[in-house]
């Protein structure tokens, strides 16, 4: 036509919010636990953040080189599954077996799948169940916080819990779990930190609440139920912040790729995670079940999305 | 001034960039020419009725339809008419349009006179002949909307001065400069309908309009003025009645369905004027801003006006423009060429820079879920993307496609930015197609069906011949 003009449909404008954008603000919301895990288990904690983050992007960028696939790193998510990844590790796992978690996450379970946007479960849940599987010994030695690391320490409050009544005079209290003082993987500890982070993505919007208030909640109803000696009495204050829950509801639940996208799948989402969780922690066999919950439910988000297809706008009054 | 009932759900907030809310509407001369296309509405394109070499007067009906949703269309200006000729629309499709050249004197012609309507029958035809059209943006021929269906009363008028997209300015305007035409207005809509109560209704970034019109409206009791959440589609006709009245339109349903009419503030203030000096919808106000532009302000231009003239205008270009749109950003028509005329229901036109318009390539969904929380008709624009993107058409009805109103709220809040609002139009024409497709093969069947009947009853009546032969 002897112009320039661009001629493409409306909208004409953009809110100006990319994906890397959201990875980023994810990345700035785990900090405050990253920090948290240096403060409570050392410098391990942060060596192991670095190899977990380093080994992800590394994987990400030679896969997609060898797939010739364009522009692979730059929506930083490989940086927002080895962080989590990390999270998810005692600060005791050794350096070689955290590099081999981040190429399992990215290549087996999230490009083998088709990349960013199609993988069917959590990338770092799925490397940890992985891992936990191939090397259950260093994968469930913890540290108790403030000791050097070569100090092997215990358990995790919740294996103290799961253990018997009679430790329970060992076990930790409510400040220290809050803060994060308790032995547990790096990212999981202070439910303080974690808590500052959720706080920011609620705020700019990059998750919603539905799946963390249904996750937790239910975690908290099924331990009041069914966690104490005899039924409603159990400590479910207690339930909620030791083990992987605050981190599992506000961050890996959330995962876009792997949760519903309307708020009532959301809502279903949460609640199955939570009532897995209760299950496993209960009556299962291991004392922590946050990470099976989520990847559990992870493989529920197509059906429902498939089968909770909202009333449109005035929909409802057209089917009576 | 009271508060709106309800919030509708979904709906994005786009910066407002209303730069020009403070500039009195400037009159624009006459331009060089005015293209004036067949079709400036919703529905049936109009049939010509002048011829090259004709000379025409402004207000003159140039063209003209027997159908019942159409509105006829008038010269803009005193002079001849040059050609009469197809023209290409933005939307892709050609119309015959009248080329007028003006003689400078703006004669106007003898019909333009005060209409004498004394029943309500009468001022809904005089309003058709006015030409006018739903001066909003959507364009929907506004007899039509004052004629509902028999068996339906209307007993709410909203007035929408919500004006929710950004940068335009016109309808402030013209609540700040002819308050007293849109109240005016207003009552003669609500007594052609028999509306009972009406509220002219604002968003709450428009505080000045509001006031002044809540101060006009003092003792009246049946007129009212609406603060409304300023929030993007508030404007759409169906939030909007949701938003004042709490009544949800039915999918596929018109709000006479529920007993509502809208229509736009210019329409109103339109229908004030006519009644008064019989000049038909001939020019209107529009905001041209955008950052391309030297001096953006508002205009009061005649319809037909070639592009270029107006943003000459406004004093050129001080950038050069990369997308020229018709309407606002969230839902105007881009535009392929300066040399389309201005239409009637414009109500801005924007120059955007490169860095305005420019869009980051489209990238992978990440299942984010924004588009579903954004959508003001809680629709899932994510799947329908891929369906459509799988050519899966079929599947798309399954969505509500149909229901989508096309606002461009998830595109607009896609991080990815997928091409999303345009995959639902295209699921919107291809299930149309679909349907179409399905009828004409349901009366082909119904056909072969009565032929073979009538192949049937033939013979049958051939046998009962034969028999009364025997």
């Amino acid at each position: 036509m002897g112009n320039n003009l661009l001629a493409g449909s409306s909208p004409h404008i953009k809110s100006g919010t990319s994906t890397a954008d959201i990875m980023l603000d994810v990345v700035l919301a785990l900090m405050p636990a990253a920090a948290a895990s240096v403060y409570f288990f050392g410098l391990r904690a942060a060596l192991l953040i670095i190899v977990t983050v380093f080994s992800c992007v590394i994987s990400e960028y030679v896969y997609c080189w060898l797939a010739k696939k364009p522009d692979p790193i730059s929506d930083y998510s490989a940086v927002v599954t080895g962080m989590l990844l990390a999270f998810n590790l005692s600060p005791a796992v050794p350096v070689w077996i955290a590099v081999i978690g981040g190429v399992f996450a990215i290549i087996i379970v999230k490009q083998l799948f088709g990349g960013l946007g199609h993988n069917f479960v959590n990338p770092a849940l799925a490397a940890r169940a992985f891992m936990l599987a191939s090397w259950p010994v260093q994968m469930t030695t913890w540290i108790t916080p403030g000791q050097s690391s070569d100090a092997v320490s215990s358990a995790t409050p919740l294996a103290l819990i799961k253990a018997g009544s009679e430790a329970t005079g060992t076990l930790p209290g409510y400040w220290d779990l809050f803060i994060g003082n308790i032995g547990g993987t790096i990212g999981e500890t202070s439910a303080l930190a974690l808590l500052i982070g959720a706080a920011y993505l609620l705020v700019k919007r990059v998750i919603s609440l539905e799946i963390p208030l249904a996750f937790i909640g239910t975690v908290g109803v099924m331990s009041w139920i069914f966690g104490g000696q005899h039924p409603f009495t159990g400590d479910f204050v207690y339930n909620i912040l030791s083990g992987g829950l605050i981190l599992g509801a506000f961050f890996m639940a959330t995962d876009y790729t792997t949760s519903p996208v309307t708020s009532k799948g959301r809502l279903l989402m949460g609640f199955g995670c939570g009532l897995m969780t209760s299950i496993i922690r209960l009556f299962g066999g291991y004392p922590e079940g946050v990470s099976y919950a989520i990847l559990l439910m992870n493989l529920t988000v197509p059906l429902i999305d498939r089968y909770m297809i909202p009333r449109s706008f005035g929909g409802a009054v057209r089917n009576v | 001034m009271v508060k709106a009932l309800k919030a509708f759900g979904g709906g994005v907030k786009p910066g407002h960039h209303k730069g020009t809310s403070e500039h009195a509407t400037v009159i624009m001369p006459l331009p060089s020419k005015v293209i004036i296309p067949m079709l400036q509405h919703v529905g049936t394109p109009c049939i010509p009725i002048v011829k090259k070499g004709d000379r025409v007067l402004a207000g003159q009906k140039i063209g003209d339809s027997d159908k019942m949703i159409s509105a006829p269309v008038h010269s803009s200006v005193s002079g001849i008419v040059s050609d009469v000729r197809p023209a290409l629309l933005s939307a892709g499709f050609e119309v015959m349009a009248v080329e007028i050249e003006p003689d400078g004197l703006q004669k106007v012609h003898e019909s333009v006179r005060p209409p004498e309507c004394t029943d309500r029958d009468s001022l809904v035809k005089c309003i058709r002949e006015a030409g006018l059209i739903g001066l909003g943006g959507a364009g929907f021929p506004t007899s039509v909307k004052l004629s509902p269906p028999p068996g339906k009363t209307l007993d709410i008028l909203l007035i929408n001065g919500a004006e929710c997209e950004p940068y335009i300015t016109s309808d402030f305007r013209e609540m700040m400069e002819n308050p007293e035409g849109i109240i005016e207005g207003t009552k003669k809509i609500m007594e052609i309908t028999g509306a009972r109560k009406a509220y002219i209704c604002i968003e709450s970034n428009k505080p000045e309009a509001s006031e002044k019109i809540a101060g006009l409206l003092k003792g009246s009791d049946n007129v009212d003025v609406v603060r409304l959440r300023t929030r993007y589609p508030q404007g759409g006709e169906k939030q909007l009645i949701y938003a004042v009245t709490g009544r949800k339109v039915p999918s596929g349903k018109l709000p006479s369905d529920v007993g509502v009419l809208v229509q736009n503030v210019g329409t109103a203030a339109f229908i004030a004027e006519f009644l008064k000096t019989g000049m038909p919808l001939i020019k209107r106000k529009i905001t041209v801003d955008g950052g391309a532009i030297a001096r953006p302000m508002n205009v009061e231009v005649l319809v037909g006006t070639p592009l270029r003239e107006v943003f000459d205008f406004c004093g050129g270009f001080k950038k050069e423009p990369r997308k020229i749109i018709m309407g606002g950003p969230m839902m105007g028509v881009a535009q392929f060429s300066l040399d389309t005329p201005l239409l009637k229901q414009n109500n801005a036109l924007l120059a955007l820079t490169e860095e305005e318009a420019s869009e980051a390539p489209e990238s992978v969904c990440i299942h984010c879920g924004k588009c579903v929380a954004a959508c003001p008709i809680s629709l899932l624009p994510l799947y329908i993307n891929s369906c459509m993107n799988l050519g899966n058409f079929e599947e798309v009805e399954k969505y509500h496609v149909s229901d989508c109103m096309e606002c461009g709220c998830c595109s607009y809040v896609c991080p990815a930015s997928r091409h999303l609002v345009q995959s639902i139009r295209y699921g919107k024409a291809e299930l149309r197609k679909l349907d179409l497709q399905k009828k004409a093969g349901a009366q082909k069947q119904a056909e072969a069906k009565q032929a073979e009947a009538q192949k049937q009853t033939d013979t049958n009546e051939q046998g009962g011949e034969d028999r009364n032969g025997k």
